[in-house]
């Protein structure tokens, strides 16, 4: 291989207190790549998007990003997480400043960019994703969709060679699931690479090359999206899927 | 807390609002307003005034009236205590401005993660309980009396600076404890948020999460201010001639009460007004969070 993948992870083990939560992952994204993450409540998608970003420590495995192995001593953490983006469930926007304020925090403080500079380039981003007349708002006075979309442009100031989508559309009023999504498939056309935790099966379908399904701390099965919701190796996803299609979610 | 006392009827309507706290008469708006006011002040009236006869009727009221309550007395002393409750605000001010921001630094070093900063925690945690379990007045007496005895060249001898000194450290223990509060207040989520973009820790502390904790506690720093500001009189026992050592003054020569009352007045006069703020503040709050919870 003449170029190292965007991200490899290796035997990734963590636990909580005696709940192992992951046992033993390895996931391999190549660059442009997007690859959903689906599997019940549990089942350590988010763990293992929060332990990729080194927001949890893991008990085992290593992360390479781009061929440099972020998990080894005497890494430095905060520059590693400049590049990586990764967007909560919760939106998780900083409600004590306004939208501008919370997309510009990171590229002054970390990358030292200049303020003017650093709203002109926010300013373009949330034009790109229909916000612009939100730059001035405080986080609460927007829609739960607005907050996603602003904090997906919170990161994407960072200018992330990968983004991480943990749950992103789950706290999110039905109606504004739409606008959120279709932020994501724009970053996908644009070339991003994306690791996503989802219960949108719809949208996994649309979106990724490769679907990993998690169970039990383990990817049990993964492939094509073509492969895995219309023909499914393993029991254990069969069930899943079944369940989804009763639940009327795909 | 002390916000519904002349509550005597619930205000009509919703009782979910949740804003009866803020309304000491207990009225609503219109002419049941006027009614529920008009008991209140009825039944203040009979209260007080029973309570007021009663007094005035005790067979040893004459008495006391002439030591506690002369009015020619407080007429002449009242100058000279306003005078001396200007080193009572300096004390206050002065103090006030130091502890803010060394409480914050005592909040932040007992949160400190990781074994490297042990001893930062450990310091903090000693000097917290220390001082929030050694009187005030002891510490005081301590600091102003000791400290100068030691006669170290460089070392201060004005009680004042001892005064400020030892309010300071009092305080910035208790305030210390409120910062911490509203520090572990802020989910976590939001410092995770914050390190996710690159951040550190200290960035994201400085930028993210006290900023939102300071706010929180507002209401609670403003209470510890209203005890220091009565604190102050505490300097008086080495030596400060502040408004509680006047008073004394002032009582050693005229044989009579009345001045320790008119140093009592003045502090009513210059902390009620903090205290209603602080109900004030936290009334708003309490309507802001009410009228974002949705």
């Amino acid at each position: 291989m003449s170029q190292p993948p965007a991200l490899r992870v290796e035997g990734l083990h963590k636990s909580f207190g005696r709940l192992e939560v992951l046992r033993g992952i390895d996931l391999v994204v190549a660059d442009h790549e997007v690859v959903c993450l689906i599997g019940a409540s549990g089942s350590g998608k988010s763990t293992l998007l929060r332990c990729i970003d080194l927001l949890e420590p893991l008990d085992a495995g290593r992360v390479v990003v781009e061929g440099t192995e972020i998990t080894a001593i005497g890494v430095r953490v905060d520059e590693v997480r400049r590049r990586i983006g990764i967007v909560f469930q919760a939106f998780n926007l900083f409600p004590h400043m306004r939208v501008l304020d919370n997309v510009t925090l990171a590229p002054r403080k970390v990358l030292r960019v200049r303020a003017p500079e650093a709203e002109r380039r926010a300013l373009e981003l949330l034009e790109r994703f229909g916000l612009a007349d939100k730059a001035r708002e405080f986080p609460d006075r927007l829609s739960g969709g607005q907050q996603q979309r602003v904090a997906i442009v919170r990161a994407l100031a960072m200018q992330p060679q990968l983004m991480l989508l943990d749950e992103i559309t789950s706290a999110l009023d039905p109606e504004l699931v739409a606008e959120v999504l279709n932020v994501i498939r724009e970053l996908a056309a644009a070339g991003m690479t994306m690791v996503i935790a989802t219960h949108e099966m719809g949208f996994a379908r649309d979106i990724a090359n490769r679907v990993c399904f998690l169970d039990g701390g383990r990817i049990l099965e993964e492939g094509p999206p073509e492969q895995l919701f219309g023909a499914p190796r393993e029991e254990r996803t069969r069930q899943f899927l079944q369940r989804i299609v009763e639940a009327g979610r795909l | 807390m002390s916000g519904d006392l002349a509550q005597g009827v619930p205000p009509l309507g919703d009782p979910l609002r949740g804003d009866r706290s803020s309304r000491l008469l207990g009225g609503g708006s219109g002419r049941s307003a006027l009614r529920t006011n008009l008991i209140a002040l009825g039944s203040a009236v009979v209260v007080f005034g029973a309570l007021g006869l009663v007094i005035v009727n005790a067979p040893n009221w004459p008495a006391v009236q002439q030591a506690f309550f002369d009015g020619q007395v407080l007429a002449d002393s009242l100058p000279e205590l306003a005078q001396a409750f200007v080193v009572n605000i300096q004390l206050f001010l002065i103090a006030e401005l130091l502890i803010l921001p060394l409480a914050l630094v005592v909040a932040v070093l007992r949160l400190l993660p990781g074994p490297a900063f042990f001893p930062a925690r450990l310091f903090a945690v000693v000097y917290a309980d220390l001082f929030r379990a050694v009187p005030g007045i002891l510490v005081i007496a301590l600091l102003g009396f000791g400290m100068p005895a030691l006669g170290i060249p460089g070392i201060p001898s004005d009680p004042f600076i001892w005064g400020v000194i030892a309010l300071v450290l009092l305080y910035s223990a208790y305030v210390s404890e409120v910062y911490r509060a509203g520090i572990q207040s802020v989910h976590p989520s939001q410092e995770a948020a914050a390190r996710s973009l690159g951040l550190s820790r200290l960035q994201a502390l400085r930028y993210v999460v006290i900023p939102q904790a300071v706010r929180r506690v507002i209401p609670p720093l403003l209470n510890d201010f209203i005890g220091l500001q009565k604190d102050t009189a505490l300097v008086s026992v080495i030596g400060v001639v502040e408004v509680f050592r006047q008073a004394q003054i002032d009582e050693a020569a005229t044989f009579n009460f009345t001045p320790y009352v008119g140093a009592a007045l003045i502090f009513v006069v210059i902390t009620v007004p903090l205290a209603r703020f602080t109900d004030w503040l936290v009334a708003r709050d309490r309507r802001r969070q009410l009228a974002t919870a949705t």
